[in-house]
């Protein structure tokens, strides 16, 4: 609580360092007859930003450092036994501590090291907090009054607050980039630990999908990726059969035919079905199109099962057309109009303008498109979850089920985890593999659109 | 200068509408045939407008109308017997921006003969592109390379392919607009001298900016401003001897 309480205050400080700033700038400029090199405004926040970034800056960093402190003081005095402990009974034991630090106790009655170590601990935290308080306020402070004695009319305050604010700017640039080097760090460790369980060349090469459970203890089971890529690339490929030519032609016909207000009114309806909830989608298959398909299969006496990799495939390409759609919409339309013109000035019709001018000019942004929606389809689980039957068995029969690298995931890390065990750590490598994949589609795909982007400045 | 009795094209009273923009007013001109007419005036005056008459590429433009009748020798195009695609073969149109195709030089100029099955064999289909650039004075400077793209060439090049590929339909008439404007001074003289010779073999409808342009490589100059048509005679009376007191102004200078 007392956290919220002094970033409130440090807000509030900050305000009135605006306040200060602004007038103080206005009192030297009268008192030396001197044009401001900046307005009022810059001036003041500039005298906020000095005053508020060294008092936050400390915060944060404390926030790191309070855990380090936390572990000596608790390790402090202890017996040898207990200063020997490391790792995850180091740490149980500093949060048994800090719980009884904090006044809310443990279930268990607590030993006399924890209660001596309780008592030292909340009386650190005391005087940390009492400490904090003042260190963050004389940086605040001391930071206003910094500020406001730099103010002079040639000070470039609007160019110092310019920077600040395209530090800001980087920085939560940097967030981004950094989650995704944290999220591939994070199944980098996992996968490694996994392989150290299975040979890489059994997990990429094998052809049987069948991890026992844990709790069997003894043999580790089979974990070839081959079966499961089979199934994703099945799916996928029956997604891409349906999405491609259906959402082509819609985007031909709304680039190329379409009256402008049909236009208007039709594209945002198809792009609404990109915002439908995949796990909607999969219901959709489930309850409607593998039973629909199921008798379809049966007029003509195929046997189709109503969860299989048609049935999941036809339902994701359903969900990707408006992708498809309106990706190579924008593509189409980017075609010049000079080319439209010469090509009906040389008495082409509009179809053949289309088959051959636009197209072909618009192929490679097109090919771009249709690797994005592929890499979405691959990475797609709710529908393949519910429609594709999960059986990871490597066969090439389209009506039968099938299991997807993502479904296996979901199977593999859900429910009671070990995370020491290869059936849990698969996962990891399995969602590796697939970012790999997908990385890889993602960077040809925007490569190509680049390259067709330049043609035509 | 003599200019054939009959004319080729007879427009008369054509008005065209952008929406509720009544953008040509009454406009009736007669296009002499193997010479060249050029449309001058002002930005906006409908000159390019008037042009896309003559081939109905305003047939493309949404909410544009056009009223009146043109007639191409006694045949008026606005019938709605008549095929605007079959129309465009007759009617070739080069653009003020050169738009070759993303495809190879080849290509570019066998792509009008190939919709129209002009060429029923290989050897046919390679005389045609041959013939074709060679009259649109290329010919000699992409032998070599014709089946490399023809968005590589440079611009007055591409603009000569863009009239390759026009004529390669044989068209009676050929419209165009601003044909040089993206082009240096070298390459619009190239272009002039090209219009020049293609006057012997075909009718010329030229739209331009540039006043010295239109003496030198037109016959007859119509006038166009704020949608009407001020005055229209051989180039050689417009520029001498202006009749309009709008038209002097504007070839002297004065405004535009």
């Amino acid at each position: 609580m007392s956290n919220y309480l002094l970033i409130g205050g440090l807000l509030i400080l900050m305000g009135v360092a605006y306040q200060y700033g602004a007038r103080r700038s206005r009192a030297v400029s009268k008192a030396s007859a001197k044009h401001l090199h900046s307005l009022p405004s810059h001036y003041g926040a500039m005298v906020a930003l000095a005053c508020g970034i060294p008092a936050f800056g400390f915060l944060i960093l404390w926030s790191f450092l309070q855990p380090i402190f936390v572990a000596w003081v608790v390790k402090s005095g202890a017996p040898p036994d207990i200063a020997a402990l490391s790792g995850p009974d180091l740490n149980q034991l500093i949060g048994r501590v800090t719980s009884i630090a904090s006044g809310y106790g443990v279930s268990d009655t607590a030993s006399a090291f924890e209660r001596e170590a309780a008592g030292r601990l909340s009386n650190f935290l005391n005087i940390v907090s009492l400490a904090k308080i003042v260190v963050a306020a004389c940086l605040a402070v001391g930071g206003l009054v910094f500020a406001l004695r730099r103010i002079t009319p040639q000070l470039r305050a609007r160019n110092e607050v310019e920077g600040v604010i395209r530090i800001v700017l980087i920085l939560c640039s940097t967030v981004a980039i950094l989650t995704t080097v944290g999220i591939v760090m994070s199944m980098f460790g996992e996968t490694i630990r996994f392989f150290s369980f299975v040979n890489p060349i059994d997990f990429f090469f094998g052809l049987n999908w069948n991890p026992r459970f844990s709790s069997t203890g003894g043999g580790s089971g089979d974990f070839g990726l081959i079966p499961l890529l089979a199934g994703t690339i099945m799916i996928t490929v029956i997604a891409m059969l349906v999405a491609v030519p259906v959402g082509l032609m819609i985007a031909i016909y709304l680039a190329e035919y379409a009256h402008p207000t049909v236009r208007t009114i039709a594209k945002p309806v198809i792009e609404l079905l990109a915002g439908i909830p995949t796990i909607v989608f999969g219901f959709f298959a489930l309850t409607a199109v593998g039973p629909f398909l199921s008798d379809f299969g049966a007029l003509f006496g195929l046997q189709i099962r109503a969860t299989s990799a048609l049935t999941a495939g036809v339902v994701m390409g359903m969900m990707i057309i408006p992708f498809i759609s309106s990706l190579s919409d924008d593509i189409i339309t980017q075609v010049p109009g000079a080319m439209r013109d010469g090509s009906l000035a040389l008495g082409s019709t509009r179809s053949e303008t289309i088959k051959k001018v636009i197209l072909p000019a618009a192929l490679p942004g097109i090919v771009g498109a249709f690797l994005l929606a592929v890499s979405r389809a691959i990475g797609e689980t709710m529908i393949v979850v519910m429609a594709a039957g999960n059986s990871p068995v490597l066969h090439a029969n389209p009506f039968e089920a099938v299991a997807t690298v993502t479904v296996s995931i979901v199977n593999q890390l859900t429910g009671d985890l070990d995370f020491a065990s290869p059936q849990s750590l698969v996962g990891f490598a399995l969602g590796l593999t697939l970012f790999v994949i997908t990385l890889g589609l993602n960077v040809v795909a925007l490569y190509i659109v680049r390259k067709y982007r330049e043609q035509y400045e | 200068m003599s200019v054939q009795t009959k004319p080729k094209v007879v427009a008369k009273d054509v008005n065209v509408y952008y929406g509720d923009k009544h953008a040509l007013k009454n406009v009736s001109v007669n296009i002499p045939e193997r010479a060249v007419t050029a449309f001058i005036g002002p930005s906006g005056c409908g000159k390019s407008t008037f042009l896309r008459c003559f081939n109905r590429m305003n047939d493309t433009v949404d909410g544009a109308r056009v009223v009146g009748s043109i007639q191409i020798d006694d045949q008026d195009i606005y019938d709605p017997d008549l095929d605007p695609v079959q129309l465009r073969a007759r009617v070739g149109m080069v653009f003020q921006k050169p738009n070759p195709f993303p495809k190879s030089i080849f290509e570019n100029v066998a792509y009008g003969p190939r919709i129209h099955g002009l060429a029923h064999a290989k050897p046919d289909m390679e005389e045609i592109v041959v013939s074709s650039l060679r009259k649109a004075g290329l010919f000699e400077e992409v032998k070599d390379r014709l089946h490399e793209s023809g968005t590589g060439l440079s611009g007055g090049q591409q603009q000569r392919l863009c009239i390759a590929r026009a004529i390669a339909v044989s068209p009676e008439v050929i419209l165009m607009d601003e044909p040089c404007s993206a082009l240096d001074p070298i390459a619009t003289a190239r272009i002039e001298e090209l219009i020049a010779e293609l006057r012997e073999n075909f009718t010329i409808v030229i739209v331009t900016h540039s006043m010295q342009q239109a003496a030198r490589v037109s016959q007859r100059t119509a006038f166009f401003h704020l949608g009407i048509l001020v005055e229209e005679g051989t180039t050689d009376d417009i520029f001498t001897n202006p009749q309009e007191k709008r038209t002097q102004d504007y070839i002297t200078g004065r405004f535009g």
